[in-house]
């Protein structure tokens, strides 16, 4: 910590130099560099903290455990600031001027999409924890979040299965929700919805005034036909979203909301006793009843010295990613990016749900896909769940272009987008 | 034990004597019960229950067995069973259930309630049980919560209470049950309140309109009372009819539908303007005081968004500090928040005046710089000291929930909001109009030199504005914290929008930014529906855009010599 801490400070202070020939004495060993890129300010930072927090754990732990390769760990932080062009630039100086061996880092797709290229140039590893759109799968990243059939669609199947038969997606306006709304309003259709029957709307980041939406909802959901709200809302607006639907009187048992980015964090700013039934869907439950998860919570706490803190998903994520990597660093025997790339398909963990997640050969990891109900203390309560792990389809099958696609970075393939139709590596294109 | 001899259907307060013997017949028992007529008529719905199903004890066990499982079909199936059996304890099982009291031992799956102390009582008798063991709570999801509301609805549709009456109907409205008719009729026949009986009568309704065996007649008959009611239940409730229906009958429920719809779409763009109201007196709020540092000093601003932030923070300190010292004042906490807020963001405005922009006057691209500055800076003291996650403000219980007036959902939170920008508007306005500080300050506004010369200290003047317009900065940020989140970023989400509206309204008129945020905030709520919120706030910039090319000095124009 201290190193870190010295680290930090004297990049600011321009003094790095200095700092950099103090620390080194004090260092009685070689240590293995572990980048964490996530924002630490601006508006993802409500986000973003925990999971830094999070690495510094698991991090503190492994050293506790001796480290990897009789090497300690070393955290290098850097603060993108939620500022997508800053986050390739602070990508590069972790590779290129930390060297650290591997980095944990990204929420948000514009922000991944960003940093891509320069882990690709400079052939490093990052771990990207959060669900997300699919379509992309790139040698460099390893994605531990869910793909859209890990997550969007059988919550989508869960509610046909009980009935429903009219649809408002709701979104916040940009990647993630558009295209995750694009494949849900294939696999609709698909599924025999009618087109009159899909409602899709977008709101800005951060958007406060949800009088007219949920009275739009209201209005859609009075038809005497079943109806649910799928929202892909981002962020902070999710707080105002959720007020209004509690103050307008808009019951689960009326016209259920299911959510797939709200977690505990963020109901943890919420009164949640108007929004009891409302279901999110995701890969992990802080409430989830395991050995493994209990252990998990009970170290979280202790680390943040706070007996209330609260877990969630993506924590999860960066939980069987790091663990991943470990093993396969272990199994290379060096930290080297290709070998531990190679060494990573096939690696499998257990994840904090009782079962095991298994890295596949498109970068995608296994999951169970979990379907909740909030409850009055805040917590989400299973109420659904697959009965095995999930493979992730990383290219989506519901849209054009796309469904063609597979990536299988084992060789002799070593492709991301391999196109099967056209036999060749390189997306949709000719 | 016969089961019929101790059945007493526990609704609340009042205790029903079961049928096989009249009322009072066992003498103590009427005490309990507040009106004889009640008494009898709550009789005969116990008896029409027990009746719809064996009454034999072995058969409540199995049914109470049911709901140690972990399949939630299997609890809808027992919840429905347990109704309609009219077993004894069927609703203190039902509404151990909905509270999530119901538990039953892992070991025996035999099914207890666990009572508000923690202990434990059978639920099938009603007796103190000691040592339970392991425990696993019956679980809920969406279809148990229906089927529950369903039940309760036909339980306590005699309860005491009023309010659970009308819930009680509502719930019988949407659940459609047709067992619950008969309970129904009789609480119809004693119901003395108005608006419940009109509830029940269209609960009624819709029962029978749902009911494949009703006489088409009676159906349609029932269509129309469905039809007065005119809401969006309504018309859920005349959509849902199955396709089996009769063609008469679904002919009147389609004409009956598109007679609502078209009240509705009345109703709606009422519903558009009260939306519009809302959105213009949080952006009256956010401007106002904007509009007397930018109207009145003409000092670009960037940093008032982080005034309203400050506000809203210190919403959240006060309602710590009330946790911690006076739990029970929570509900009067914004009233202490306001004048702390307006005094805290008063107290840094003035330090800002003093400290920058004093030194800046006449330099108004160095004021923006160095207040968009001072933003920052304020932001991040803001994260590094609070934490960069959202902080929970309560909601005071007067300030939550919505009233129906006609169609019209009015939330109770955005009706205080609006009541608290009048007062605020009308407040400043008379302060700026009737007081010796308001006329020197108007004063300065219309020629500061002349005032200086008739002996008004501007630079005075100029820090307590400023103040004052911070202050009241800080006053919207309790109400923001209200309906936003309380974060670091809450200003930023302000910020363009007030001067949107201090612009558009006319530097320097208070009046121009109270109409400027109420025509934005409706135009906004009109374009919303149409155009989304993305493109329906592009319009506006465009239309402002315009607008100010063809009048440059907004809506009202500040008149006056010494207007540069």
């Amino acid at each position: 910590m201290l190193n870190l801490k010295s680290k930090v400070l004297g990049l600011f202070a321009g003094a790095a130099m200095a700092a950099g020939v103090l620390a080194a004495p004090a260092k009685a060993q070689e240590t293995i560099k572990i980048g964490i890129l996530h924002s630490l300010s601006g508006t993802m930072a409500i986000s973003e903290t925990t999971l830094k927090d999070v690495m510094l754990m698991l991090i503190e732990e492994q050293n506790k455990r001796g480290g990897v390769l009789g090497k300690k760990l070393e955290p290098v932080v850097v603060d993108p600031a939620s500022n997508w062009p800053l986050f390739a630039e602070k990508a590069r100086e972790l590779i290129a001027q930390h060297k650290v061996a591997v980095t944990f880092g990204c929420w948000t797709s514009v922000s991944r999409k960003s940093v891509l290229p320069v882990f690709e140039e400079l052939n490093s590893i990052l771990f990207y924890p959060v669900q997300y759109e699919g379509e992309e799968s790139s040698p460099n990243i390893f994605y531990t979040g869910a793909a859209p059939n890990q997550q969007a669609i059988p919550a989508i199947d869960y509610l046909l299965a009980e009935g429903v038969k009219r649809f408002v997606l709701e979104g916040t306006d940009y990647v993630y929700p558009r295209t995750t709304n694009r494949i849900l309003e294939a696999y609709l259709l698909s599924k025999g919805i009618k087109a009159e029957d899909i409602s899709t709307n977008y709101t800005p980041f951060g958007h406060s005034d949800w009088q007219t939406r949920v009275a739009a909802i209201k209005r859609f959901g009075s038809t005497g036909v079943k109806t649910a709200v799928v929202s892909t809302v981002n962020g902070d607006a999710n707080v105002p979203f959720y007020k209004e639907l509690g103050n307008q009187g808009v019951k689960a048992t009326d016209i259920p909301v299911v959510a797939f980015s709200v977690g505990e964090e963020e109901l943890a700013g919420i009164d949640t006793k108007p929004l009891v039934g409302h279901l999110a869907a995701w890969n992990y439950f802080q409430s989830v009843d395991t050995p493994a998860n209990r252990d998990f919570i009970a170290r979280w706490r202790a680390f943040k010295k706070n007996e209330r803190a609260v877990t969630n998903d993506p924590m999860e994520a960066h939980v069987i990613g790091f663990a991943m990597w470990v093993k396969a660093v272990e199994a290379a025997g060096t930290t080297d990016a290709t070998a531990v790339r190679r060494a990573m398909i096939g690696i499998a963990v257990p994840n904090l749900t009782g079962g095991i997640s298994t890295m596949m050969p498109n970068h995608h990891i296994t999951k169970p896909v979990l379907i909740g109900e909030i409850q009055e203390n805040g917590q989400i309560q299973t109420v659904w769940q697959t009965p095995g792990t999930v493979v992730a389809q990383e290219w989506s099958p519901h849209l054009e272009g796309s469904r063609d696609l597979i990536a299988d970075h084992r060789p002799p393939m070593n492709c991301g987008n391999f196109n099967v139709r056209t036999g060749r590596c390189g997306g949709a294109q000719r | 034990m016969n089961a019929s001899t101790r059945s007493g259907l526990d609704i609340g307060s009042g205790t029903l004597r079961p049928c096989s013997h009249p009322p009072g017949a066992r003498g103590q028992g009427i005490g309990h019960v507040r009106a004889l007529s009640a008494a009898l008529a709550a009789a005969l719905v116990a008896c029409l229950l027990i009746l719809a199903g064996p009454a034999r004890a072995q058969d409540h066990a199995a049914l109470v067995q049911r709901f140690a499982t972990e399949s939630f079909n299997d609890i809808v199936g027992a919840v429905n069973g347990l109704a309609t059996s009219g077993a004894p304890r069927a609703a203190p099982i039902i509404e151990a259930l909905r509270d999530g009291r119901l538990v039953y031992r892992a070991s025996d799956r035999a099914v207890f309630i666990r009572r508000p102390d923690n202990s434990f009582v059978s639920a099938l008798s009603g007796e103190p049980a000691a040592e339970i063991g392991t425990t696993r709570p019956v679980r809920l999801n969406n279809n148990v919560r229906r089927a529950i509301d369903a039940a309760v609805g036909a339980l306590s549709l005699l309860h005491p209470d009023p309010a659970r009456r009308a819930s009680a109907a509502e719930a019988v409205f949407k659940s459609r049950d047709g067992s619950a008719l008969p309970a129904l009729e009789a609480a119809i026949g004693q119901e003395r309140d108005p608006r419940i009986k009109k509830l029940m009568e269209e609960a009624r309704a819709a029962v029978v309109v749902a009911n494949p065996q009703a006489a088409e007649a009676d159906r349609i008959a029932a269509i129309g009372i469905i039809q007065r009611r005119g809401d969006q239940d309504a018309l859920a409730m005349l959509g849902s009819l199955p396709a089996t229906t009769p063609p008469l009958v679904r002919e009147a429920a389609e004409s009956a539908a598109v007679g609502i719809r078209r009240t509705l779409a009345v109703w709606e763009a009422g519903q558009n303007v009260w939306h519009g109201i809302s959105l213009g007196s949080v952006l009256l709020l956010a401007a106002i005081g904007l509009a007397i540092t930018f109207g009145v000093m003409g000092v670009i601003n960037m940093a008032h968004g982080e005034m309203v932030m400050i506000g809203a923070y210190t919403t959240f300190v006060v309602q710590q500090t009330i946790r911690v010292l006076a739990p029970g004042l929570m509900d009067v906490s914004l009233f202490i928040a306001l004048p702390m807020a307006f005094l805290v963001a008063g107290a840094i405005g003035i330090a800002i005046e003093r400290l920058i922009i004093r030194h800046l006057y006449g330099r108004p691209l160095e004021t923006l710089l160095a207040t968009w500055g001072v933003s920052l800076v304020l932001q991040q003291a803001v994260r590094t000291w609070f934490g960069p996650t959202n902080r929970e403000v309560t909601t005071p219980s007067w300030m939550s929930g919505s009233i129906e007036i006609g169609h019209l959902a009015i939330t109770a939170n955005r009706l205080a909001i609006i009541i608290f920008a009048i007062i605020v508007f009308a407040t400043l306005l008379l302060f700026l109009k009737r007081t010796p500080f308001g006329l020197q300050t108007r004063a300065v506004t219309q020629n500061r030199r002349m005032a200086g010369a008739m002996g008004i200290r501007t630079n005075w003047v100029d820090a307590f504005t400023f103040g004052l317009g911070s202050g009241i900065a800080g006053l919207a940020g309790v109400a923001l914290s209200q309906i936003d989140n309380v974060s670091p970023n809450l200003g930023q989400a302000y910020i363009i929008d007030s001067f949107m509206v201090v612009v558009f309204g006319g530097v320097g008129n208070l009046w121009g930014t109270l109409v400027a945020a109420m025509t934005l905030g409706i135009a906004n709520k009109f374009l919303e529906p149409y155009a989304g919120a993305v493109l329906g706030k592009i319009l506006l910039l465009v239309f402002i855009i315009l607008f100010i090319q063809k009048r440059p000095r907004g809506l009202f124009a500040l008149k006056g010599r010494a207007v540069e």
